[in-house]
């Protein structure tokens, strides 16, 4: 079934199909005929076996069959009588299923028919057909699938369902099916905790030596790869949900304006909130795992200040799931406060059963944590855009005094609780490299990238003080076999460009002391001074650990290799996006974007935006971009206004959703076009400096 | 399945055999002669073959237990011929022909167990057929396949490794399965394994061609590539001695002349890939012939006959008869005094051939090879679950102690000796019907033993030392299994030996000449270098003959599906 060269076919064999082929046609149309005048009679039925015995896929007969079953099965009483029919019933699929052991509809057929219920289930005969289809091809998923809804159906324990994947592996391990049923069977029995499965250590260290023999037997087979993955990403994903960062930080001070003595004197102690002006604060709460249900009681708020009442918490995500790993919420100052004076801001989240991961565990590791807010009424209204900003990539970066931007271990607000079990999964990690490094690879990206994985999920373990050392090591390693990926395996090499990136900007982020090198405080003349990062020229293809970019206000990513922004999203109080001289292809890549409500400057000159006929940033990610009651709005006002919709409905739609000030988008496919700049012009009305030059 | 061999020179009525003339005229149905005679027959030449025993097989037959010792060594007052040289008849002169001893250091030991007769013992054994090798393929084209059954060696193959038995990894799910293998030895032996694949797929032009093994490394000693390949000790032992079958140490410090090449060693490696899995019902690689290697001679007897063949039992050949200059062999006096003219003569290897002016047996005056064989019979298999297995112990194994006496100082010396060659053992179960299963018994399990030699002490010695290492001695008052209550766990507990049988047998090629000879049994595993020799015998004799082609089968012949069982 596998593995098997595909024969040319013989010319004698054009000549049986087309006689196939017309008889095949033929009882299509009786079968057809009898299906519409609703004839159940015998010789109907049998024609429909006919059919369904060259031709196993033919659906509609076999929903003929379902619908003339239960239509003579009405009149029958004597349970005889039943028995025989439902054994015609189920004969008729054993032998399509020879004619094709992969037929969907057979194998529908007859979970249908043990679901009626009619009689008890034979399950010698039913586990019989199992294995000696299995034992035909060990890898018929049909099978696997159909042994599954078996087992269930008849009660059989998962235990022994277990020990027959175990046989079924050691007949031959090259099959992803019994290594699939493996972890389903496995993830079932640790959650019931049954008897010999309440260790989920024992139980997974014992999985992984079973796996490595397979993966040290034959490296190049690809099953037993698949089932490590599984395991690691077992130990190295998170049990529970955790806090792992928030916006504002633990004691932060948040300022509506800035007193420009003060930062004359090196004195300023407040970050300038640029939404106060609008009375409105900002929370931003980043989770280990995708989460949901943040809502106003699971998330407690502790103010002096008055909301308004309506605290809805939104997921920055960019899929409609529910679960993100990113919420945020827009708190209105409701009442009237005086300046000069700070009011804080208590937010906690206790245990709570509303917050729930993906594999369904609770929130509960209790976190609380205090900002303070300082609302200034301010005389001069500063315009932060009365000239455009400048970039400039070549000057290195100027500290502004001695002011830090936000001290940075003040964003970690659980600082990584060690417990006891991460030992014990250190320790399984650290084996499995230490295996795997002395496999001799012959450059098989298995090896390469399971090892990358696994460094990389121990890099993810040491996370504070002296351990970040040997994070960046094992980030490096990593980094090293990622590398040699991308040119051992080039079929897949932006997916290896993009961990390369996560990595690299681990490597960059992880501790104050190399992260401050991409940092400083940026004053613009006139301006306020805004928390600056610059990752230009590094070849970064994504963007990773935004958690620990949430402060930025202009954040520069130049001369990189970016294709997705996924993940600035959560950057809520960016300011200023750089993302010129990249690889963006399209609108629809920049998603993310349109949900940080207060970007203001955004270059995107030198991307490929309009370049490429096919946007394949749509097939990928599952964008619901387009899908949306709003975007019919949209278009529906281009329209009026003569915009071409068909040609420019993502940017229609992108540009909708930003109040930008100022927008450089020269070097790209698209801008050339004509229409654009009204098009931009038109979307986007707050616009003051486009490609350069004042608007107006 | 022999018959019992009736009582020698009985004053048995001879027949007369009719014509007097043939092409060819054979004596001795052993395996090689036996092919020969189907081959002639095929080719369209009248044959008569003629056997001094009872049943077929010659060297290569089954008998019964009881009827091994006189066998192995026959009571040499039994007159061979009957019909003393009579005088010269015509124009040729007749040589006398008499029978040799083939056996020497003939040993039993233990009592037979009853009913005896139901023990049916091989003579060639331990021996099994690859499933893809020539032996089977020329059952099946000569349609040989309709007279003999084979069941499979399904327990597979161990490895006698310090002390103890160690199956052997073959394929990628033993080397899965096995748990006393390291990671990386895993990893090694399975690379390996695939590198030698590709190079089978390669060379027969189903792979990548990228795949093939260089000729540099082809030529190197086996063990050498191996040894490049990083395959540990315990592991170049495994492929050396148990798929490979190498018969001499290939791993010593100094290097015996008998290195297999990395050629040879991968053409078994071949054989034994493509015989798995070639019959849908045998399990392993090999297969053995269902009540003994002698079916093999017979079935071939067979295919002769149904082509015309003339066979006469009980007849032995008392006389050659010679041309004038006494270079060329005409015909043979049989032991019914009658003569018989043919073109070509072909002599069992136990006769003893008449000095000629032909140049003749070379081999017989130096140092021939020679070949210890071991028959044993025990009360349990001693693999837990399996009935039918290999066993091999490759040289250096076993520790050999000799115990000299030094005749001046009169003191023991023990000298320890290295075990040269490997030894094989083939345990068979009584699902092969050549032991008997008696109901609410032990079931009994034999098992055949050899290892070449050129000293046959040293080769009984071996084949002693094998046995003691696998079996524990049946005790003097009878009792078996007397450990099982010392050792305390009985799993552990070392078959019983019941009765054992040692014998070291002669090995001579087979020589063409005017007067053929055909190779007796060797030491290998399989049949393939006798099928071989037996097959330029055929060449030489019939240059222009095809060997049993394919369409000298019957036409009923249903491809491969019935060979297996």
């Amino acid at each position: 079934m596998h593995g098997r060269p595909r024969r040319p076919a013989k010319p004698v064999d054009e000549e049986a199909a087309s006689a196939k082929a017309a008889k095949l046609r033929d009882l299509q149309v009786q079968v057809l005929q009898n299906h519409h005048s609703r004839t159940y009679t015998k010789e109907a039925i049998g024609l429909s076996f006919k059919l369904l015995e060259i031709n196993p896929e033919a659906y509609t007969a076999w929903n003929y069959r379902k619908l003339a079953f239960q239509h003579n099965v009405k009149e029958l009483s004597d349970p005889e009588a039943i028995r025989s029919v439902v054994d015609d019933e189920l004969r008729v699929v054993e032998v399509a299923l020879r004619q094709n052991p992969k037929s969907y509809g057979a194998w529908y057929h007859r979970k249908w028919l043990l679901n009626q219920k009619l009689t008890p289930v034979d399950s010698k005969r039913e586990f019989g057909l199992l294995d000696k289809l299995l034992k035909v091809d060990a890898r018929n998923f049909h099978g696997w699938n159909y042994r599954r809804f078996l087992a269930r159906f008849m009660g059989v324990p998962d235990e022994e369902e277990l020990k027959y994947t175990m046989d079924k592996i050691g007949d031959n391990f090259s099959n992803y099916s019994a290594w699939h049923n493996r972890s389903i069977l496995l993830s079932n029995l640790l959650i019931q905790q049954s008897k010999g499965f309440e260790s989920k250590q024992k139980i997974f260290s014992e999985e992984f030596e079973l796996v490595t023999q397979a993966l040290f037997t034959d490296p190049s087979d690809q099953s037993g790869w698949f089932y490590h993955l599984w395991l690691l990403a077992q130990i190295s994903t998170p049990d529970k949900p955790q806090l792992i960062a928030s916006w504002p930080c633990n004691g932060a001070k948040l300022s509506s304006s800035f007193i420009k003595e003060k930062v004359d004197q090196n004195t300023l102690s407040s970050i300038w909130c640029h939404s106060l002006k609008e009375r409105t604060v900002p929370i931003v709460l980043y989770f280990n795992e995708p989460v949901k249900g943040l809502n106003q009681s699971s998330v407690k708020l502790k103010s002096y200040l008055e909301f308004g009442k309506d605290i809805h918490w939104r997921a920055l995500s960019m899929t409609d799931s529910g679960y993100s790993n990113c919420w945020t919420t827009y708190l209105q100052i409701a009442n009237e406060c005086s300046t000069s004076q700070q009011y804080s801001v208590e937010v906690s989240i206790p245990c709570s059963e509303d917050i729930v991961s993906r594999s369904g565990s609770n929130y509960d590791s209790p976190v609380h944590f205090t900002f303070t807010i300082e609302l200034i009424s301010d005389s001069q209204d500063i315009d932060l855009f009365d000239k455009p900003v400048a970039w400039n990539c070549s000057e290195s970066l100027q500290s502004y005094g001695n002011c830090e931007p936000i001290p940075f271990d003040l964003l970690k607000i659980t600082s990584a609780l060690i417990e006891e079990e991460s030992n014990w999964h250190f320790e399984r990690l650290s084996e499995q490299i230490d295996l795997f490094r002395e496999l001799p690879d012959d450059n098989s990206k298995f090896v390469k990238l399971t090892l990358a994985r696994l460094l990389l999920a121990c890099a993810a373990m040491k996370s504070c003080g002296r351990s970040l050392i040997e994070r960046k090591r094992y980030c490096d390693e990593a980094l090293g076999h990622l590398s040699d990926l991308i040119h051992l395996d080039p079929s897949h090499k932006q997916y290896y460009e993009d961990e390369r990136s996560s990595v690299l900007m681990d490597k960059l982020t992880c501790d104050m002391e190399t992260f401050m090198k991409h940092c400083s405080v940026q004053v613009q003349p006139n301006s306020v001074p805004l928390n600056h990062v610059q990752l230009h020229g590094l070849s970064l293809t994504c963007v990773g650990f935004a958690e620990r970019l949430m402060w930025v206000q202009v954040l520069d990513l130049s001369h990189n290799s970016v294709r997705s922004v996924e993940g600035l999203e959560a950057l809520q109080q960016l300011v200023s996006l750089n993302i010129s001289n990249n690889q963006i292809s399209s609108f629809t890549a920049l998603e993310p974007l349109t949900k940080i409500m207060f970007l203001k400057v955004l270059d995107l000159s030198f991307n490929e935006i309009g370049a490429h006929p096919i946007d394949t940033t749509r097939y990928i990610c599952s964008s619901p971009f387009s899908h949306k009651i709003e975007a019919c709005e949209a278009f529906e006002q281009c329209q009026k206004k003569n915009i071409n919709v068909e040609e420019y409905w993502d940017a229609i739609l992108f540009f909708k959703s930003l109040k930008l000030k100022q927008l450089d988008i020269e070097g790209n496919a698209i801008a050339s076009k004509e229409n654009f700049r009204t098009l931009v012009m038109e979307l986007i009305p707050s616009l003051k400096w486009f490609n350069g030059e004042c608007v107006n | 399945m022999a018959d019992e061999p009736a009582a020698a020179g009985a004053g048995q009525d001879y027949p007369t055999i009719d014509p007097t003339s043939f092409d060819v005229v054979l004596c001795g149905t052993g395996l090689p002669e036996s092919v020969l005679a189907a081959a002639c027959a095929a080719a369209g030449k009248t044959v008569l073959h003629v056997d001094p025993s009872p049943f077929y097989g010659s060297l290569y037959s089954s008998i019964p237990l009881p009827s091994l010792s006189s066998f192995l060594s026959p009571d040499p007052s039994t007159p061979s011929s009957t019909a003393a040289a009579a005088a010269a008849s015509g124009s040729h002169t007749a040589v006398d022909l008499h029978r040799r001893g083939v056996y020497s250091e003939v040993e039993t030991s233990g009592a037979v167990p009853e009913p005896a007769r139901r023990f049916t013992v091989d003579l060639v054994g331990p021996r099994v057929m690859y499933c893809a090798d020539e032996a089977v393929d020329l059952l099946l084209r000569s349609g040989g396949s309709h007279h003999v059954e084979f069941k499979s060696v399904d327990g597979g193959s161990l490895l006698y490794w310090e002390g103890s038995l160690y199956p052997v990894p073959d394929s990628k799910q033993t080397i899965f399965k096995d748990t006393t293998l390291k990671l990386l030895e895993k990893n090694v032996l399975y690379r390996f394994l695939k590198l030698v694949q590709d190079h089978i797929a390669a060379t027969s032009g189903a792979g990548d061609a990228a795949g093939i093994i260089s000729e540099e490394d082809l030529d190197l000693p086996f063990v050498k590539f191996l040894n490049q390949q990083k395959l540990s000790p315990k592991m170049r032992a495994v492929v050396l001695y148990a798929i490979a079958m190498a018969d001499y140490d290939q791993d010593g410090p100094d290097p015996c002349e008998k290195l297999i090449t990395t050629r040879e060693g991968i053409q078994t490696i071949a054989l034994y890939s493509s015989s798995v899995g070639r019959f849908a019902n045998a399990e392993g690689a090999f297969i053995y012939p269902m009540y003994g290697h002698g079916e093999l001679p017979q079935a071939f007897c067979r295919c002769a006959a149904v082509k015309g063949a003339l066979y006469v039992l009980r007849m032995p050949v008392a006389a050659l008869l010679m041309d004038e200059e006494k270079k060329h062999s005409v015909g043979a006096r049989l032991a019914s005094g009658q003569d018989i003219l043919c073109k070509q003569l072909i002599i069992d290897p136990s006769y003893k051939i008449p000095t000629l002016d032909v140049p003749f047996d070379e081999s017989d005056s130096n140092c021939p090879r020679k070949v210890a064989r071991g028959i044993c019979i025990f009360n349990k298999s001693v693999k837990q679950d399996a009935s039918n297995v290999l066993v091999v112990f490759p040289p250096k194994c076993m520790v050999m102690l000799f115990l000299l006496v030094d005749p001046v100082s009169i003191l023991d010396l023990a000298l320890e000796e290295q075990q040269v060659a490997t030894v094989r053992l083939l345990q068979l179960s009584s699902n092969l019907a050549v032991t008997y299963r008696k109901a609410n018994l032990t079931c009994r399990f034999m098992a055949y033993l050899s290892t070449p030699c050129t000293d046959a002490s040293t080769g009984k010695h071996c084949i002693k030392k094998a046995m003691d290492a696998l079996f524990s001695p049946l005790d003097s008052d009878g009792s078996q299994g007397q450990l099982a209550t010392t050792s305390g766990s009985t799993g552990d507990v070392k078959p019983t030996l019941i009765w054992s049988c040692v014998y070291v047998q002669e090995i001579t090629q087979g020589t063409s000449s005017s007067l053929l000879s055909c190779p007796m049994p060797d030491e290998n595993l399989d049949y393939r270098n006798i099928l071989e020799s037996t097959k330029k015998l055929f060449t030489d004799i019939y240059p222009d003959e095809e060997f049993l082609p394919k369409k000298s089968a019957p036409v009923h012949d249903d491809e491969d599906s019935d060979s297996g069982e």
